[in-house]
């Protein structure tokens, strides 16, 4: 699997208060674990297990995820802006790697 | 007696008809034991009333692998009244627990979307739990034609 690449969207500026929408993109086969290859033989499961979203270094959104979560996990979620900042996104793989982005949003 | 062609189809489909009924029985009752122990362990031990959650499925899911939904909660999120968490279920599938969404106060709205996997056509529920401990759920009915487990 090729190394897993995140995709962010999110507004470049807001108006202090305003309630933005973020869409977020990992690619990942997110293996359930259920499949079997074809002699027979169950492929190990392999996902990304936990994802969550942070402002300045405050918790915004997180989610635990189980097998039933498609391929290329995608998450669209909102977010209340105050002040400027960098919003970071975390994603935690089953073998214990992760997967980081951030953006930042300038408040007018 | 000969069989037509007419009646062997008929025969046929009424035999596979009959086998999928009684396959269904137990696992589905097994299943549904499955999510309720999930649900309670998520809601304290008490059951959710219909009501602020609505969940947002399709009717009908060509492709089991992808299925898009969405939740939200009818709330100010603000300190006093909060949406903590949304649990996703599907009671149809090998492990019926799918997602649960974390929300903040920073999060100034209980909405999200992603894109689950679906087993065969079953219910979907999403639930909700308040920061005074209330629990909300929605459920839907999700149609589809391949399932999404892989075999």
């Amino acid at each position: 699997m090729a190394a897993p690449k995140p995709r962010i969207k999110l507004p470049k500026t807001a108006s202090a208060g305003e309630v933005i929408v973020i869409k977020t993109l990992i690619s990942h086969d997110m293996e359930s674990g259920q499949r079997k290859d074809k002699d027979g033989n169950v492929i190990p499961r392999r996902i990304i297990n936990a994802f969550s979203c942070e402002f300045n270094g405050q918790p915004v959104f997180s989610c635990d995820i189980a097998p039933a979560v498609s391929s290329n996990p995608y998450f669209e979620f909102s977010a209340k802006v105050n002040e400027s900042g960098t919003f970071k996104f975390t994603w935690v793989d089953d073998d214990g790697s992760v997967y980081s982005a951030e953006q930042p949003i300038e408040v007018k | 007696m000969e069989l037509t062609r007419r009646q062997a189809l008929a025969v046929t489909a009424g035999g596979a008809l009959a086998a999928f009924g009684g396959f269904r029985v137990l696992p589905a009752a097994a299943a549904n034991e499955a999510t309720d122990k999930l649900v309670m362990e998520f809601t304290g031990g008490k059951t959710p009333e219909a009501g602020r959650i609505t969940l947002t499925a399709p009717e009908i899911a060509e492709n089991g692998n992808t299925v898009p939904i969405s939740v939200e909660v009818d709330s100010e999120m603000t300190d006093a009244d909060r949406v903590e968490a949304v649990m996703i279920v599907a009671e149809g599938n090998p492990n019926p627990d799918v997602a649960t969404f974390h929300f903040t106060a920073m999060s100034g709205a209980a909405a999200a979307t992603t894109r689950i996997r679906l087993a065969k056509t079953q219910n979907v529920a999403a639930i909700a739990r308040m920061a005074d401990g209330s629990v909300y759920v929605d459920r839907k009915e999700v149609k589809v034609t391949i399932g999404g487990c892989g075999g």
